[in-house]
């Protein structure tokens, strides 16, 4: 049987340049406002044109947390996606294409598929409304209320003026009124959403929504996939809010000019992939020796080098933790939901202004990218804590004064009378230079010992780290930061049977999560003390060395036991986490177990990246 | 009024006894006080090298950063704060060689501030090494038999990547220095002041005598500043003449002119952190 009906999955594929992003997101914002709780994630590659793209929507009347693993509803652009995905369609699910483009017979698809080909010049006489009117027609067969998708057709075609929205209007309908006439009404079926309007996102708008909340004022970056639609979210409000965004000839002068703004008071972010962070790094240590507050965001793609630009890994964390020479204190956050992406946003501002020194925000592309509703964040009592500012002085202050917390009250350039020197070459409390004739050895000691002392008092302002789920559960799922939410359906699924397709009876035992939202500095104290409670512990860890794992031995001495990796660049899937935990519960194995993990793409055997990806169109490279 | 003592800082300079690099402090330091700008409005921010210590010699607000990164943080610090006179301050090593994409780049960009680069054609703090300016076939520590790179031209880089005000002075010369500073602290733009500034101890080619055998000043010719190609041209001329003084001055919109963000007048830096506006932020969510 198909999945229950709670929830329901579409995907639509084709080429690059199909517009699948657009009509995927006026179907997952129907819903959205519809009523139910959405995840998409578009799966898609290093080209403009061409390619294969494939966006995976699920939506639910219960929280969905991750694009799930089946496939209910197909929406076939092109025929590279009916043979990659037609005989996945659960049976009493359907494939939608435009029969102007290619045929579909039974064959491509499962048993107990239905086929709704739409003829679509002959019914809407122009092939640019393909999509809207393949849309018409999984509306019709999911039996979905079409009043959202008809409001956002309008929405999202109003610059084109009214002849544009009314053909695509028409469109829409006509195509419903052919599948009403010529298909059978799906048969998986979601339940009826309980009528509120949800917002939607992904993480990169919700860390920019942060920045604003937070009192970001500058925001300064060079482009990179999968950081670029921060830059591009941040810079549809800069003229609203007043934020000035700027574009940088490269991801140094990008922090450099974060460090400058930083300096002279602004609450300034940067934010890139690991690429650009590479070139960042010089001026990671040059903010914490100069103890210029500055907040960075590294959206993780797949590495090394260049390596997958459009696809999600999690194999930076020692390049941040290892960022710049030299001890330094810094924190890095990763966020593991929408929500503590805005949240863990404005706590880094106030982190970075507290404790004068640069935070690091660690995603990636999954996180960064996806589409997922969320319930209201905080926007009426934003917390926002600059740490002392002194505002006139006399000619006696010291900048860098050693203090028994290690944070010395800052002035900022343009108050009379505190005028120092900011250096990054070593100093002492009056910002005076020692690295050239003075050289004094016990001024260094001091000075370093002042700056590393932040730490201790920074460790004890982040939030702790938490086992979720049944804290005397069989087995620990351990992660950090994206992998939290394909966990916790993996955990709700085996302990209550939640997903019935997944079941929960023959799990072989209980399992909670404890992933890890604050990764610098490291909580080690909590982290041991949880580790010691778990029975079993199985990391998830998109990467392929275990990163996160290292991190925990080094900090507390603990091992993890069993490791579940994935580096093929898709997101983890729910059934992969499931599988291996439960194997894990039922066979308890002696050695330490370090299984790996690939999606299907349902990559044709005969695919060849020599060929033409698109048909006869100009192929360009997104990076 | 202002006193170029008003403006000496903690830390007496430890350049080489004879260094170009001071008479460029003082020039500075009495553009500063002839314009009377209150040291704790003036923000200098340097990069690494023996002349990128400025900062530390002077009285105002200063950032002393990552080498060839000066020109980024000064942009921030100026686009952050608009009330604060920017100047930044290296060497040709910093400016002109590892920072020289930022150097384009702001050049572009015409941020209403003041570049000044102390150029001694060597590398003075790391001991004598070859510089993106040193001559063609100069000896060095690390060109032993002969640079085999042409010296890049840094007046005419600086024409061409759209700077709007472009001056070269010589360190022996310091009124005349002086007085370019002023004139680009006072012009409305980026402007770049390149500095003939010896290094006594590594240049043993490009001295003091060498440079007033050879030195003019524009303005004794009666150059036109308004006029793009000549400044180019002069740009070039080299050997038994060398021009200084003003190549070039032209008024055109600054950065801060034309960015939103800053329309309002009211610096960055200044402007309340709490947003009342995040409801309607939220509704692009729904």
């Amino acid at each position: 049987m198909a999945q229950t009906a709670t929830e329901l999955t579409v995907w639509i594929g084709g080429a690059a340049g199909d517009g699948i992003a657009s009509a995927g997101e006026s179907f997952v914002k129907a819903c959205s406002r519809s009523g139910y709780h959405v995840f998409a994630y578009n799966s898609y590659q290093s080209v403009i044109r061409g390619g294969h793209v494939c966006m995976h929507i699920r939506i639910g009347t219960h929280k969905v947390y991750t694009q799930g693993d089946e496939l209910d509803y197909l929406i076939a652009l092109n025929a590279d996606s009916l043979r990659r995905y037609g005989k996945r369609v659960m049976p009493g699910g359907a494939i939608f294409y435009n029969t102007d483009k290619f045929q579909a017979t039974p064959e491509h698809a499962g048993r107990d598929v239905q086929l709704v080909g739409l003829p679509v010049m002959e019914l809407v006489g122009n092939q640019l409304m393909q999509n809207t009117a393949l849309l018409g027609a999984l509306m019709q067969v999911l039996g979905l209320d079409a009043a959202a998708i008809r409001r956002l057709i309008q929405e999202r075609f109003q610059k084109k003026g009214e002849a544009v929205i009314t053909a695509n209007l028409e469109a829409f309908d006509k195509s419903a009124e052919y599948a009403k006439a010529k298909s059978r009404p799906g048969t998986i079926r979601v339940g009826a959403g309980d009528g509120q309007r949800r917002p939607i996102a992904g993480g990169n708008p919700m860390m920019g929504f942060g920045a604003l909340a937070a009192g970001c004022r500058f925001y300064s970056a060079y482009p990179m996939t999968p950081a670029s639609s921060l830059l591009h979210w941040l810079v549809k409000f800069a003229a609203k809010t007043g934020l000035l965004v700027k574009q940088c000839e490269d991801e140094i002068s990008a922090l450099n000019m974060a460090i400058g703004a930083g300096h002279v008071g602004v609450r300034a972010m940067t934010g890139t992939s690991g690429g650009g962070f590479a070139l960042m790094t010089e001026a990671v240590g040059e903010a914490s020796m100069t103890e210029t507050p500055v907040v960075i965001v590294e959206a993780q793609r797949g590495g090394p080098s260049t390596g997958l630009p459009t696809k999600t890994e999690q194999g930076d964390l020692f390049q941040l933790l290892g960022a710049s020479q030299g001890d330094y204190p810094r924190a890095i956050f990763a966020p593991r939901t929408l929500q503590e992406c805005y949240d863990m946003t404005i706590l880094a501002f106030n982190i970075a202004e507290r404790y004068q020194c640069p935070v690091l925000l660690a995603t990636d592309l999954y996180l960064a990218e996806r589409l997922e509703t969320f319930e209201g964040v905080n926007i009426t009592q934003v917390p926002i804590e600059r740490g002392e500012l002194v505002t006139q002085g006399d000619g006696s202050y010291r900048r860098f004064l050693i203090t028994k917390t290690g944070v010395s009250p800052r002035a900022l350039p343009g108050t009379p009378g505190t005028v120092y020197t900011a250096a990054t070459d070593e100093h002492d409390e009056d910002g005076i230079v020692i690295s050239d004739v003075f050289t004094n050895p016990a001024i260094r000691v001091k000075m370093m010992e002042k700056r590393m002392r932040k730490m201790e008092f920074l460790v004890k302002d982040l939030p702790p780290p938490e086992l979720t789920g049944p804290q005397d559960a069989d087995l620990t799922l351990v992660g950090w930061g994206s992998t939290y939410q394909v966990m916790l359906e993996a955990m709700e699924a085996m302990n209550h049977g939640g997903l019935s397709a997944k079941g929960g009876s023959a799990s072989g035992g209980t399992v909670n999560v404890l992933c890890l939202r604050v990764v610098w500095p490291f909580q080690a104290a909590e982290v041991r003390s949880l580790l010691e409670r778990c029975k079993l512990t199985m990391s998830v860890e998109a990467n392929f060395t275990g990163q996160i794992v290292k991190l925990i031995r080094m900090e507390t001495g603990l091992s993890i036991r069993h490791h579940l990796r994935k580096y093929d660049g898709e997101p983890f899937e729910p059934r992969q986490v499931i599988e291996q935990a439960r194997k894990i519960l039922q066979t308890k194995p002696r050695e330490s177990v370090v299984a790996t993990v690939v999606s299907d793409e349902g990559i044709p055997p005969d695919f060849s990246p020599i060929e033409s990806p698109a048909n006869g169109a100009e192929v360009s490279r997104q990076h | 009024m202002a006193h170029v003592k008003d403006y000496i800082g903690k830390v007496k300079p430890d350049w080489c006894p004879g260094c170009g690099d001071f008479a460029v402090l003082n020039a500075l330091q009495r553009a500063l006080a002839e314009l009377d700008i209150a040291p704790h409005t003036v923000q200098v921010v340097s990069g690494i090298g023996c002349s990128s210590n400025l900062p530390g010699f002077i009285h105002a607000y200063g950032f002393h950063g990552l080498h060839g990164r000066s020109l980024p943080v000064a942009s921030g610090a100026r686009l952050g704060n608009t009330d604060l006179t920017v100047i930044a301050t290296g060497g040709d090593g910093d400016g002109y060689g590892i920072g020289v994409g930022h150097f384009v780049h702001t050049c572009r960009r015409n941020i209403n501030m003041t570049y000044i680069v102390m150029d001694n054609q060597v590398y003075g703090l790391t001991t004598g090494q070859a510089s993106p300016t040193t001559e063609k076939d100069i000896r060095t520590k690390s060109t032993p038999e002969g640079t085999i790179e042409i010296a890049l031209n840094p007046v005419g880089l600086a024409l061409v990547c759209g700077a709007t005000y472009v001056a070269r002075g010589f360190s022996g010369d310091h009124l005349h220095l002086a007085q370019l500073m002023k004139g680009a602290i006072e012009h409305k733009g980026f402007a770049v002041v390149d500095v003939f500034s010896p290094c006594v101890t590594y240049n043993k080619h490009n001295t003091y005598p060498w440079f007033r055998e050879r030195v003019y000043k524009l303005e004794d010719e009666k150059h036109d500043t308004s006029d793009f190609r000549l400044a180019v041209e002069k740009s070039f001329e080299w050997g038994a003449r060398i021009p200084l003084g003003l190549f070039y001055k032209v008024e055109r919109p600054t950065y801060e002119d034309e960015e939103p963000a800053l329309r309002s007048g009211i610096p960055l830096a200044r402007q309340p952190l709490e947003r009342p506006d995040l409801a309607a932020i939220m509704e692009d969510f729904i």
